[in-house]
This record gives structure tokens, C-alpha cells and sequence, in this order.
């Protein structure tokens, strides 16, 4: 048989096109020639192959289709955003130059005022003071801009699903037993609906009452009539850097079912390039552990664990525990009618490990964002 | 393949979510439309690999994908600034992205294959292996005397198209 009928023999075998009697023979003809055999393996696959890419490129021509329909409806907002998009692309693009240049505005603004200030005779200082928080202010915001994915499609978040699923998880603890608690900012981000869940898996619905997104915190409050106070807080909240080497753990909710213990020590006390917002932890800590609390051998809670290096492992960085304080601050100020009252002292100092976890599980919650 | 009502169900209800994901982290409309139809063809994979079991909503899982595809592409791009990541949970789609990026390869493979034909191979073996136009219709349009030599024809340009392709496909297994 000549090659050409023979690939002809092997397209119609594979399409099924064959006559019983025929593919009978053809068989016989695979089981004793291994060259044909190898040729109906080979073809098979290619013509897969080709099938495949044809039915891709029919997708994809749909896709595009439906695309240009969607647009033209006015039903996805695809042309009416391209003016738009390209402002927010360059800005997002030179967002950095931005920052810099404000930075060195501010630096020199700065620099003059303090030079003003040096030269005349005593002024009120509070104009410095609210320059050096700007200028940080911008460097953080930089920071804090380019840290996470951000969801806006306020549209549709609004839909009420009857059985809602979460995009987000994290974890966040207790600083209050009046239901008051601390996570990530950007855990909960964008959020429409929040809910915390305790280790029993009890679900109750939270409202965020502050966010403070240079430091990446944020206070929530769970409202729900179904939760009842719970007894003091074991655990301190410390006000001060801890030591390095200290050992450290954590609880959280890196899977969606069980809480997670992990262990570790403090690395460094700050954070990439010297930020001084966090510190350095080695720990294993996993996308879920963001919000949960860092906490000393004493039972203080020392940080909250927010954030890991990309391109190094084990590397994590935890928000100082006293930034905490300064969060609560601004709530105070900005709404008085917020009385969040923080635990005195650790009540598990000198507990043993497996004790002190007992204590504190009731206190860390899943945070589910929607 | 991919009933068009669903696609445009899908598409009508998350393309602004992906859009506005892009876009709010260095990319541009058209990069938010490849993006997004790179994960339908992720759902449509997955939906046709007989394992479809989703344990999310469709909006949660395509948003999952996207964002992970452009966080690969702002890597391979150096756009990527971040020095750190937040440890939030997101739905696991690693193994149908790396199951989709597999597959990506070896469509990418054939493509480039019948791209290296040139004409009127190309047109020929596409007429035939992928519009699957029968050969008397294939002879008249490409001005063949008789189907025995368009025939002939496709034969010669099957040999050079299988050639180039198991060529790639043996060096990139």
C-alpha cells in the first residue's frame, strides 16, 4: 500500500469511517505491522491536536464576538472605560515617579519650614509636625498601594446571594470581649459583607468600625444578636518592640475548616528596608494567616501577621502590636461613642504552651470577606 | 463547544470585576480582555475534563484565575513592584492554570506549525483538518482539476505540517 492511501486508511479508521469487515482487516493489519501501528498512534494524536486548535480558535472567535456585542449593549463597560482606563494605566504607571516627586516636594517643603522655623522666634510647631506625617503619610500610601489585589466591581458585589460564598479569607483576634477585634486592612478590603467565624465555626456578621490603611489595620465589631460577650482576654497586648530570637506563635485559619497553630522566633525588628511599621518573623505562615495575632512566650500578643517576602521563604513581616494602640487612638478620637477597653495583662504568663492555646483559641476568629 | 448563551451569561457578569482587577494594578483594557478570556478558556477546559466540580461560585473562581494569570504575566513583565505578599485565601486554581498553561503550549506548538506551512498549505490543511471541508468542495475553491490531486496536494502538506509539529512537540517533551 502506498503512503498516501495508507494515511487515507488511517484518517477514515480514526473517524470510525471504516466497514466492519475492512476494520477487521486493519486491525490485523496494526497487530502485525508495528510501523503501521506506530502511524495510527501518531496520526491519532495529530489529528487531536488539530481538532483541538480548530475548536479553540472557534472559542476564541466567540469569545471575541460576544465581547464586541456585550460593548456595543453597553451590557460590560469596555469602550465606555477606554478613555478612562488608559488615565488609570498611567497613573498606575508613573504612580511611583508621583510619589517620589511628592515625596522631594514635601522633603523640601520640609526642610524650608523647619529653616523658617529655626530662624523666627518660637511659632506654634504643629505645622512641622503635620508635614512629617504627610510625607510619610505618601511613602506608606505608596507602599500600601502597590501591596494587594483590590477588587471594585460595586455593581454586582451588591447581589444577594442566598448562600453566600467568600472570596476572601483571613484571620483576626479579640481586643475586646465586647466583640471587638483586629485584622488586616487588606483582608478586608472592598468588603460588602463581612463575617467572622469562631473556632466552633459559628458564624456572626461584623461591621468595620475603623480602617487605618498606612498601617494596614483595621477594628471590627462584631453586631450580631446572636453573639453573646465573651469572659476577659487572656492574652496582654504588648506596647513595646520585642527582642530578637524571642520565640514567637501564631493562630490562624490558613485552611478553611481548622484553625492552624505555628511556631517561630522574632528575626528582625523591622520590617523590608527598615519600615518600622513591622517586624521580621520566621514562621510558617500560609495566604490565610493574614490578621492573626503574634504572640511572646508571656502570652502577649507582639504583632499581627500581615505580609510574606515573594522571593524569599519563610521570610514574614507582622505589624507591631503597639500600632495597635495608635489605631485605637484615632478610633477614640474620630468616634467617642467607641469604647474599646484592651486587656490589662497577659492572665497566661507562665502557662505552658499547649495551655496558653487552650486559653486563647476562643479569641481568634476566621474573617470571611464578601 | 462553549454554548454562546453561557458564554455571554459568564462574560456579561464578571467582566467588569476582571476589568477593573487589571486595570487597578498596572494593566490596560486590552490586557483585561486577554486576561479574561484566557480564564474562560481555563473554565471551559476545566468543565470539559469530565472532573468539573466547582466548589465556589463561577465569579469567585474566575476572579481567582485572573488574578493569578496577571500576577504570572506582572512577573514575566518586571511590572510586578511588590516585594511582599498578603496572606489572604483565595480559592486553589493552581492545577488548572499549570493543566491550562500545558495545553496552551502544545496548541501553541501546532499553531506555529501550520503559521511555518505557508500558502496554499495552509489554507489547504485547514480547510480540511479544521473547517473539515470535504475534498471535491476543497478542489473546486482552490482550483484543482480533480479531487485526486488536491488530494495529492494535502498528502505532501500533511508530511511537512506533521514534521514541523512532532519536531517541536519531541523537543518540548
Amino acid at each position: 500500500m502506498e503512503e498516501i492511501q495508507l494515511i487515507e486508511a488511517v484518517e477514515r479508521y480514526i473517524r470510525g469511517e471504516m466497514k466492519t469487515d475492512e476494520r477487521v482487516y486493519f486491525e490485523q493489519l496494526r497487530k502485525t505491522n508495528p510501523e503501521v501501528d506506530q502511524m495510527v498512534v501518531e496520526h491519532t494524536l495529530f489529528i487531536h491536536q488539530m481538532n483541538e486548535v480548530g475548536e479553540l480558535r472557534k472559542f476564541k472567535s466567540t469569545l471575541n464576538e460576544v465581547h464586541t456585542d456585550l460593548a456595543e449593549k453597553g451590557l460590560i463597560n469596555s469602550d465606555r472605560l477606554k478613555g478612562n482606563a488608559k488615565v488609570i494605566y498611567l497613573w498606575k504607571k508613573y504612580k511611583r515617579v508621583a510619589a517620589i516627586a511628592a515625596s522631594i516636594a514635601g522633603i523640601t517643603t520640609l526642610t524650608i519650614s523647619l529653616l523658617v522655623w529655626s530662624l523666627s522666634p518660637k511659632i506654634e510647631s504643629s505645622q512641622v509636625k503635620e508635614l512629617v506625617k504627610e510625607v510619610k503619610g505618601l511613602k506608606t500610601k505608596d507602599q500600601e498601594l502597590d501591596k494587594k489585589i483590590k477588587d471594585v466591581d460595586n455593581k454586582s458585589e451588591k447581589k444577594v446571594f442566598l448562600n453566600p460564598t467568600y472570596r476572601y479569607n483571613g484571620t483576626g483576634f479579640m481586643i475586646d470581649s465586647k466583640g471587638y477585634l483586629v485584622t488586616n486592612a487588606h483582608v478586608v478590603r472592598n468588603a460588602t459583607t463581612v463575617v467572622v467565624q469562631n473556632k466552633k465555626g459559628d458564624n456572626f456578621n461584623a461591621r468595620v468600625v475603623f480602617t487605618d490603611f498606612a498601617k494596614d489595620l483595621v477594628i471590627l465589631k462584631i453586631e450580631d444578636d446572636s453573639f453573646k460577650n465573651l469572659t476577659s482576654i487572656p492574652y496582654g497586648i504588648s506596647k513595646s518592640s520585642s527582642d530578637l530570637a524571642e520565640s514567637i506563635y501564631t493562630l490562624g485559619y490558613p485552611r478553611n475548616d481548622e484553625m492552624v497553630y505555628g511556631q517561630g522566633y522574632l528575626s528582625a525588628k523591622t520590617g523590608l528596608n527598615g519600615d518600622s511599621l513591622n517586624c521580621q518573623i520566621t514562621i510558617a505562615a500560609n495566604p490565610g494567616n493574614s490578621g492573626g495575632p503574634v504572640l511572646n512566650h508571656n502570652g502577649e500578643v507582639i504583632g499581627v501577621l500581615s505580609t510574606r517576602q515573594v522571593s524569599a521563604d519563610g521570610v514574614v513581616f507582622a505589624i507591631q502590636s503597639k500600632y495597635i494602640y495608635a489605631v485605637l487612638n484615632d478610633l477614640r478620637k474620630a468616634d467617642t461613642s467607641m469604647k474599646v477597653k484592651t486587656p490589662a495583662a497577659s492572665s497566661i504568663k507562665g502557662m505552658d504552651r499547649t495551655q496558653q492555646v487552650k486559653k486563647i483559641e476562643d479569641y481568634v476568629f476566621m474573617v470571611k470577606v464578601n | 463547544m462553549g454554548d454562546k448563551k453561557a458564554v455571554e451569561t459568564i462574560y456579561k457578569d464578571n467582566f467588569n470585576m476582571v476589568q477593573s482587577l487589571v486595570i487597578n494594578n498596572n494593566g490596560s483594557a486590552q490586557e483585561a480582555k486577554d486576561i479574561f478570556q484566557e480564564a474562560m478558556i481555563v473554565l471551559l477546559q476545566k468543565a470539559r475534563s469530565g472532573s468539573f466540580e466547582l466548589n465556589c461560585q463561577i465569579k469567585t473562581y474566575v476572579y481567582s484565575v485572573c488574578r493569578r494569570i496577571w500576577l504570572k504575566k506582572l512577573q514575566q513583565y518586571n511590572r510586578y513592584t511588590n516585594e511582599v505578599e498578603s496572606m489572604v485565601g483565595t480559592v486553589p486554581i493552581e492545577e488548572d492554570i499549570e493543566e491550562y498553561e500545558k495545553r496552551d503550549q502544545e496548541f501553541a506548538m501546532m499553531e506555529k506549525a501550520i503559521g511555518s506551512l505557508g500558502e496554499p498549505c495552509k489554507s489547504l490543511i485547514e480547510a480540511f483538518y479544521i473547517q473539515k471541508r470535504n475534498m471535491q468542495d476543497i478542489a473546486s475553491q482552490f482550483g484543482y482539476t480533480n479531487a485526486d490531486n488536491a488530494k495529492n496536494q494535502k498528502y505532501k502538506c500533511l508530511m511537512r505540517l506533521k514534521k514541523l509539529f512532532f519536531a517541536q512537540y519531541k523537543n518540548g517533551k
